[in-house]
């Protein structure tokens, strides 16, 4: 069910991955729209092949579905740094890319003699960006980071919990401080390639994860910028200098639903209400009628408070025999801000989804198998997004990448016994 | 900075015709913004910009209030300019039409619709300027069984799956504490935006993009989709998820443990064995580090309750950066979860990195915004300019780029046509 693959917006520019997982989400976003990107590997493969989870349960360099997952579209070339063998190979590509997407720790690859100095020699209109997580020099350049340590000290994890402060505050699940990373990456190396294309003058860019994370917080960093006021964590709802009222509703099996503000307007409210009356959840309508205002709200205004605390209950109480997902559907049809909690699965079966053919399927030859992926998060209608191939081998590309600088099957096949490939 | 003046922004060649609003849409063209795009925005002056319902809301500087003076509305539109048009006229949809054949970019995340109702669409677009670039951005595209559906983050957040992720077992979903996906769909179409101008620039050809922050926010959760679609386990499931710990890849210990101070916290990630002995050694628990059930991570995970308790003993007598510090020293990654206020007024790297610039906004006066966290040797971002208000640049923009005289200018005005 495939569509055609066209060459992808990004035909013909080739990029070179090296170093660790925070950059790795940005180079599949630039694969798969079509940029050659050639994953350097060591011999003994890329660490997040090791991560979990694996096919079948089994651990094995081709089976982490992690790597699977981030490394669609690239190419696998094994390349010692350590080796001067490999610096020089190294070098060799860089003369033919046009971007180096590094997330080593700062200060790695100049050591290794192939810093963005050096490589600026190889090819002067050099697009390289450097993703760390607290970019190349300056305070905490070498501290050591994860992705729960980033969405910590950057800011996103304050946010997130529960009304109860005796409940540590929540990172949110999926990597999401290093896919933040990754999108400022990409969106600082398509700024210097658009602006390459302008004036043939490339760059170096030093990506901050931590700065990121700062600069990802909404009303956490801005509230503080213009009022210093912290906002403080809330259950399942925004972080809020005034506590605001519960947006989530548990329905039968299970499944929440959020109700956010469960009116915008004036017009909505009495909607609302005239629905929940029909539903026989609201007693004395009287007591419902004065719609409780923005501004009433945001200055914690708490007859305006006990207006929405009066409403969230009596949808509660219609959720109750109702199904979570019809509930969501009649919501929306009667023009309510409301949405379904669903689990990663859920996504993968949803309607909506299935209609935008959100889900693509991939091609394992070795395994002789196709898997279901998640598709593409945006619609280009000319030079389109695809999965263009599952992840690499390990190695997969060794010889054809080097053969295309004139390096001759035996001279890999010595590489390899050398153990520089 | 005067929009009248040259800029050497990395975008300075590049002029988007912007009807983004929120931050979904707004916090796209901000960061073009920042890279010298020169984005107009648009507004109607019939309702005061309030389609944005960000325009008039908090928070506020001072005591005064109104539609410009909202803080979140000015971080997320620096340096735009501000135009007006009453698009219910066919003089400003006639101007919309100029505006369109000289800009590179069409920009909005209105609901499906609002844009053909005006009589403006790709092809349209496309008839007065043959390589015009269209992204659309909306919760749930342009297609599809939900696209009427309004959204905003955390719904586009629950639909999505990534409130699903954030939590704690036995309790609800945390969710994010924010609009996440706003600031990640922005994210999204400023790329989306660049992937066009690129091939744009490659091969003579616009295009007209459909974006659904949805879409893109179930991207986010690759590794547990593929645990689902290839080994048949859904994160719906006893015990999960727990999102203050790791299984993608495989830590224990790993969480957020409670510190000595009101709702003071400390963030660490032991990511292996080594990681394991350098804690056990700063802990001084040599009966952990004896301990063969604890000397690989299956074990450490098998007794991850056991293990927090024991680090939370320790954390809780202590202040969080002390904390982050011996561990640090030893190279365990460990971070305070920072409040808001330690984050912008005390941190060394923030602050190094002038992450917090101040701008100029034209009622507001000076003011604080979020920057941005790339740095780009030749082209630095600038963002010196705060939000335009209603109408600021009308002069400019139809005056300089458009040529009309300030006598039409003038009456355009009196018309309610800007």
């Amino acid at each position: 069910m495939t569509e055609a693959i066209d060459g992808g917006a990004l035909e013909g520019v080739r990029v070179l991955e090296v170093g660790g997982e925070i950059g790795a989400w940005c180079g599949k976003l630039l694969a798969d729209m079509g940029a050659t990107v050639v994953k350097v590997e060591p011999p003994g493969g890329d660490r997040t092949r090791s991560y979990e989870p694996f096919y079948q349960d089994e651990p094995g360099p081709e089976r982490s579905l992690y790597f699977w997952h981030y490394n669609t579209s690239k190419k696998s070339l094994t390349l010692d740094l350590d080796a001067e063998a490999g610096l020089d190979l190294f070098r060799r590509l860089v003369a033919g890319a046009d971007v180096v997407l590094d997330s080593h720790q700062p200060g790695h690859l100049a050591d290794l003699g192939i810093g963005y100095e050096e490589l600026r020699k190889v090819r002067p209109d050099l697009v390289m960006a450097a993703v760390s997580p607290f970019g190349q020099d300056g305070p905490y350049a070498n501290y050591a980071m994860t992705d729960l340590t980033a969405l910590a000290f950057g800011g996103p994890a304050w946010s997130c919990g529960y009304d109860d402060h005796d409940v540590p505050p929540v990172r949110g699940g999926g990597n999401q401080g290093y896919h933040t990373a990754s999108h400022f990456a990409a969106i600082g190396i398509l700024i210097a390639l658009v602006h390459r294309q302008q004036t043939g003058v490339g760059q170096f860019l030093d990506v901050n994860m931590h700065a990121a994370l700062n600069v990802t917080t909404e009303a956490g960093s801005y509230t503080y910028l213009v009022t210093q006021e912290n906002v403080k964590r809330q259950t399942g709802r925004h972080a809020s200098v005034r506590q605001t009222p519960p947006s989530q509703i548990l329905g039968p099996g299970g499944r929440y639903l959020n109700v956010g503000f469960p009116a915008r307007t004036e017009e909505q409210w009495i909607q609302l209400l005239a629905w929940l009356e029909d539903e026989g959840v609201v007693g004395d309508l009287q007591e419902y009628l004065s719609p409780p205002s923005r501004q009433a709200l945001q200055a914690g205004d708490e007859a305006a408070l006990e207006q929405l605390r009066k409403v969230s209950g009596a949808i509660t109480a219609m959720a109750q025999d109702k199904d979570p997902y019809e509930l969501f559907r009649e919501a929306q049809t009667r023009g309510f801000q409301w949405g379904i909690v669903n689990a990663p699965e859920d996504v993968m079966e949803d309607p909506h989804f299935q209609a935008r053919g959100f889900a693509v399927e991939v091609e394992h030859p070795e395994l002789g198998a196709s898997f279901r992926y998640p598709g593409a998060p945006y619609k280009l209608t000319r030079g389109g997004w695809a999965i263009r191939r599952r992840a690499p081998l390990l190695g997969e590309d060794t010889e054809s990448v080097l053969g295309e600088l004139g390096v001759s099957a035996g001279e890999v096949a010595s590489l390899r016994a050398s153990g520089v490939v | 900075m005067d929009p009248t003046q040259p800029n050497n922004g990395a975008l300075s060649h590049i002029r988007i015709c912007d009807f983004t609003g929120q931050l979904a849409g707004a916090g796209a063209t901000r960061i073009l913004a920042a890279f010298g795009a020169q984005v107009i925005r648009i507004e109607d002056r019939v309702t005061e910009g309030s389609w944005d319902i960000l325009r008039g809301n908090g928070p506020f500087l001072d005591e005064r209030r109104g539609n410009e003076l909202g803080g979140a509305f000015n971080n997320h539109n620096i340096e735009k300019l501000g135009v007006t048009l009453n698009m219910r006229t066919p003089r400003a949809r006639e101007l919309l039409r100029e505006l369109v054949s000289i800009s590179d970019v069409v920009s909005e995340n209105f609901s499906a619709g609002v844009m053909e109702r005006w009589g403006f669409t790709y092809e349209s677009m496309a008839d007065i300027k043959s390589d015009i670039i269209y992204v659309s951005n909306s919760g749930f595209g342009h297609q599809g069984p939900y696209s009427s559906f309004k959204t905003w983050g955390p719904i586009v957040q629950a639909v999505s799956g990534l409130t699903f992720q954030s939590g704690l077992p036995d309790l609800p979903p945390a969710g994010w504490g924010f609009s996440f996906m706003d600031h990640t769909g922005g994210y999204f179409m400023a790329i989306a935006i660049l992937l066009a101008l690129y091939h744009r620039n490659r091969t003579g050809q616009g295009q007209w993009v459909d974006m659904s922050c949805t879409d893109a926010g179930a991207t986010l959760n690759g590794p547990a989709i593929l645990d689902y679609t290839v080994n048949g386990r859904p994160l719906r499931r006893p015990e999960r998820p727990h999102s203050n710990r790791s299984e993608h890849p495989l830590m224990a210990p790993h969480g957020i443990y409670r510190c000595n101070g009101d709702d003071r916290w400390v963030s660490i990630a032991v990511r292996d064995d080594r990681d394991w002995l350098a804690l056990c050694d700063v802990l001084g628990r040599d009966d952990w580090r004896d301990d063969e059930r604890l000397g690989s991570v299956a074990g450490r995970r098998e007794l991850h309750d056991l293990l927090d308790r024991g680090i939370e003993e320790w954390t809780g007598a202590r202040d969080p950066k002390v904390v982050m510090e011996m561990l640090q020293a030893v190279g365990i990654p460990a971070a305070a979860v920072q409040w808001p206020e330690d984050r912008v007024a005390h941190d060394a790297n923030t602050d190094a990195w002038g992450l917090f610039p101040e701008v100029e906004h034209k009622a507001m006066g000076r003011v604080r915004v979020d920057g941005v966290p790339i740095a780009l040797s030749a082209t630095p971002a600038e963002i010196r300019r705060g939000a335009g208000t209603l109408g600021q640049h009308n002069d400019y923009v139809f005056g300089e780029l458009l040529g009309l005289g300030a006598d039409e200018i003038a009456a355009l005005a009196e018309e309610g046509v800007i």
